[in-house]
């Protein structure tokens, strides 16, 4: 699957200039997008790998075409990495023909910036925020564009869509500004930036039905595959050097697919069938759990988990 | 494929292409309006089992004796430790008609300035009244702010109906005492539902207990209420965002204007007049990624090409020759102040409308309003955190505006104050 420009012709109900809500989404986001170039210097497109940030790369391109992407993408590398998301980063940004810079939480390991977890519930997750404000502090960024919705998670719920951080990359959830019309407010001193998302109003169905719509290629994890996975906590995860098994842990073989896509370490998998975009859709319009409750364990780990690890600056 | 009759988590599969709908509601803890976003949310089947059981645990450690939806809403630590909702959240729901963005706004702590966030894009407002507590001051104070913000359509849910033994005289009585304060309000579109949202009567399905009401349900009026009509289709205004200039070999003598249609209908070969230069032009094209258009409509973003090539930048506005906004240099303004520091007379700030940025001064506070009896108080010297009045502001350079009630996309504006950067004021020109 790759990602082309083909002609379309927008439909639209003659008499009422009715659009159709991802149509509104699309226009929303690409509208926050521009904006945000136009007002901060020194913006950067935050890029896992995952579905939400292909959304978003799509709709920056979308944004600027025919002109190029006004800023480069980055990728905070944890690590431990899905080999096949890897493959699709590269795929990809040579595709869009944008600047990669890699963000290594193993260089901030190495220069004793944070300290690795170990053990068999070993996570690098958390160690990502401080490399994300390293990188966004050496390199001067402004503007960190993200992936982030607001039906994810409580917390996230609460979240503006330009969303300031102060000099300490933190993010305070009481003294947030308050977002009127689609008048966005991005001014920020020196030290300061502002996280972006525009896919804010988006649910995870609106973003299948887009890629669906779109045709957006996305790394083959998403779709299922035979793999080697062992039980949890009731998750299945992929059997991998990075993650140690406790001893009652036997791997198995499955047929899975994955539903978010983060560190191999806390994403788990869903058992499923489906191998194309249609059967995917299929699956997620009829799933009765929502996917950070059934694939992520870092949010697993208390009530407040995804509003402390964003406090500390985390996506 | 999903076999009929399988559980699509009650979503089915959209047929036909839904429409984007955003509510605001406005209400606090007792009023029952936690009750009803969740039941509007479990009976479209919107609420997750894991969301479920997550609020029913923590219903039960917290001892609340009951499945408490509201923790659904209440996001943050701070939220769930005090019992009470600090900031707007942002819920979402669909039916295969519509997609619902629901900004739920609390409605004690700074009510006004969270009401007035979510109003500010709103379709349409939700507003509880309590059967047996009728129109309250709270009441009027959400149905000033619909009006203020130009919320198309209000729906009055006249709840708790279960406890009045869904008494007609009760409804009724409630219905035409708050019809009376709208007349005052210049609202356009009132309707009147009576509900018990614990019980789910008038919610999802009409209800059998009350026979005397013939309306439909809530879900179904706002499945069928007609926004699309309520966008400004007759004044173009395209306020340019970005200049697409890709000087690649592909595109080397591209020139393009990107934005989002503020209102009105733009077609390929229209007259166009670029303020504030005043050069006149026609449309060549409009474009997107995904390929020419013939014409362009709010709230799409495009690019717009011109025929000829003129000097054209961020900030400008592209609208037609006979239909031009005004020309400001000073505007009157309705101002919501969201700040802790009071605005005072000769304040000065950033001022941002459309994608124009120019700086203002405070010039003279008119009156403040009394949210809550309409009083205008001109003596007030200043507007303190969540008070409204009327102020003139003097500009720096020209703003190019419309009337706030004829046009939201180009009669509202914030004000960034200068030092903190912070949003400090939300205004509608007069």
């Amino acid at each position: 699957m790759t990602v082309t420009a083909s002609p379309r012709i927008l439909r639209r109900d003659e008499m009422s200039y009715e659009i159709p809500h991802l149509r509104a989404l699309e226009s929303e986001a690409i509208h926050v997008i521009r904006e945000v170039a136009a007002e901060l210097e020194r913006g950067v497109v935050l890029f896992s790998g995952g579905k939400d940030s292909a959304v978003l790369l799509h709709l920056a391109r979308k944004a600027f075409w025919p002109g190029a992407l006004p800023f480069p993408v980055m990728h905070v590398d944890t690590g431990h990495n899905f080999p096949e998301v890897i493959a699709y980063r590269d795929q990809m940004i040579a595709e869009v023909g944008a600047r990669l810079i890699v963000a290594s939480v193993q260089d901030s390991i190495d220069n004793g910036r944070v300290t690795d977890e170990t053990g068999p519930r070993a996570s690098r997750n958390r160690l990502q925020s401080v490399t994300l404000l390293d990188a966004i502090e050496e390199h001067g960024f402004k503007a960190a564009f993200g992936g982030a919705r607001r039906d994810e998670e409580r917390a996230r719920a609460k979240e503006r869509i330009l969303s300031f951080r102060d000099d300490f990359g933190q993010w305070d959830p009481k003294g947030q500004r308050p977002e009127l019309w689609n008048l966005y407010n991005g001014f920020v001193k020196r030290g300061e930036h502002v996280r972006v998302f525009p896919l804010s109003n988006w649910t995870e169905l609106d973003v299948w039905q887009y890629i669906n719509e779109e045709k957006i290629a996305l790394p083959s994890i998403y779709f299922a595959h035979e793999r080697e996975v062992f039980s949890r906590d009731g998750m299945l995860y992929a059997t991998s050097d990075f993650i140690e098994l406790l001893p009652k842990e036997k791997p198995f073989q499955e047929s899975v697919r994955f539903r978010t896509v983060g560190d191999m370490s806390c994403t788990g998998a869903v058992r499923s069938k489906a191998s194309t975009l249609e059967e995917v859709v299929a699956e997620i319009a009829a799933t009765r759990i929502t996917e950070r409750g059934e694939t992520r364990a870092d949010d697993r780990i208390s009530e407040a988990a995804m509003e402390d690890r964003k406090k500390e600056g985390y996506f | 494929m999903v076999p009929p009759g399988a559980a699509t988590n009650g979503r089915p599969l959209a047929t036909r292409a839904s429409e984007l709908v955003r509510f605001a509601t406005a209400g606090s803890v007792d009023d029952g309006k936690s009750t009803l976003i969740g039941r509007l949310l479990f009976d479209t089947k919107s609420i997750f089992e894991d969301q479920l059981e997550h609020v029913e645990r923590t219903s039960e450690q917290r001892g609340d004796g009951y499945v408490n939806l509201a923790l659904l809403t209440d996001g943050l630590r701070a939220e769930r430790e005090q019992g009470i909702t600090i900031d707007v959240a942002y819920r979402y729901f669909h039916t295969p008609r519509r997609k619902f963005i629901i900004a739920d706004t609390p409605g004690h702590e700074q009510y006004t300035r969270n009401m007035v966030t979510g109003a500010s894009t709103a379709d349409l407002a939700l507003i509880l009244i309590d059967a047996r507590k009728g129109v309250v001051e709270q009441s009027r104070r959400h149905s000033f702010i619909a009006s203020l913000l130009r919320i198309p359509h209000l729906v009055v849910c006249v709840n708790k109906m279960d406890l009045v033994d869904w008494d007609q005289e009760v409804f009724e009585s409630i219905s035409s005492e708050f019809a009376g304060w709208a007349a005052k309000l210049d609202i356009q579109d009132v309707t009147f539902i009576p509900i018990s949202a614990l019980h789910g009567d008038n919610v999802v399905e009409r209800s059998e207990r009350m026979a005397w009401y013939e309306g439909p349900s809530l879900l179904y009026h706002l499945e069928h209420v007609h926004v699309a009509s309520d966008r400004n289709l007759q004044d173009a205004r395209f306020p340019v965002q970005w200049v697409v200039r890709p000087m690649n070999d592909e595109h080397h003598d591209y020139r393009g204007y990107a934005g989002e249609v503020a209102s009105g209908v733009f077609r390929v070969g229209d007259e166009v007049i670029v303020l504030p230069s005043g050069i006149e032009s026609r449309i060549a094209g409009i474009d997107t990624y995904d390929g020419p258009q013939d014409e362009a409509f709010p709230p799409q973003s495009v690019t717009l090409r011109l025929e000829d090539d003129v000097d054209v930048s961020r900030g400008d506005m592209i609208c037609r020759p006979q239909n031009r906004p005004v020309e400001a240099r000073e505007v009157e303004a309705m101002v919501c102040w969201m700040a802790e520091r009071p605005l005072e007379a000769s304040g000065r700030f950033r001022i941002k409308h459309t994608t124009r940025t120019v700086l203002a001064k405070a010039d003279e506070l008119r009156y403040r309003i009394d949210v809550n009896t309409l009083h205008r108080d001109e003596a007030a010297a200043g507007l303190g955190l969540n008070e409204i009045g009327r102020l003139r502001l003097r500009l720096s350079s020209p703003l190019f505006v419309d009337e706030y009630r004829r046009n939201r996309a180009t009669g509202s504006f914030i004000l960034i104050d200068e030092s903190t950067n912070d949003t400090v004021g939300a205004g509608m020109v007069l």
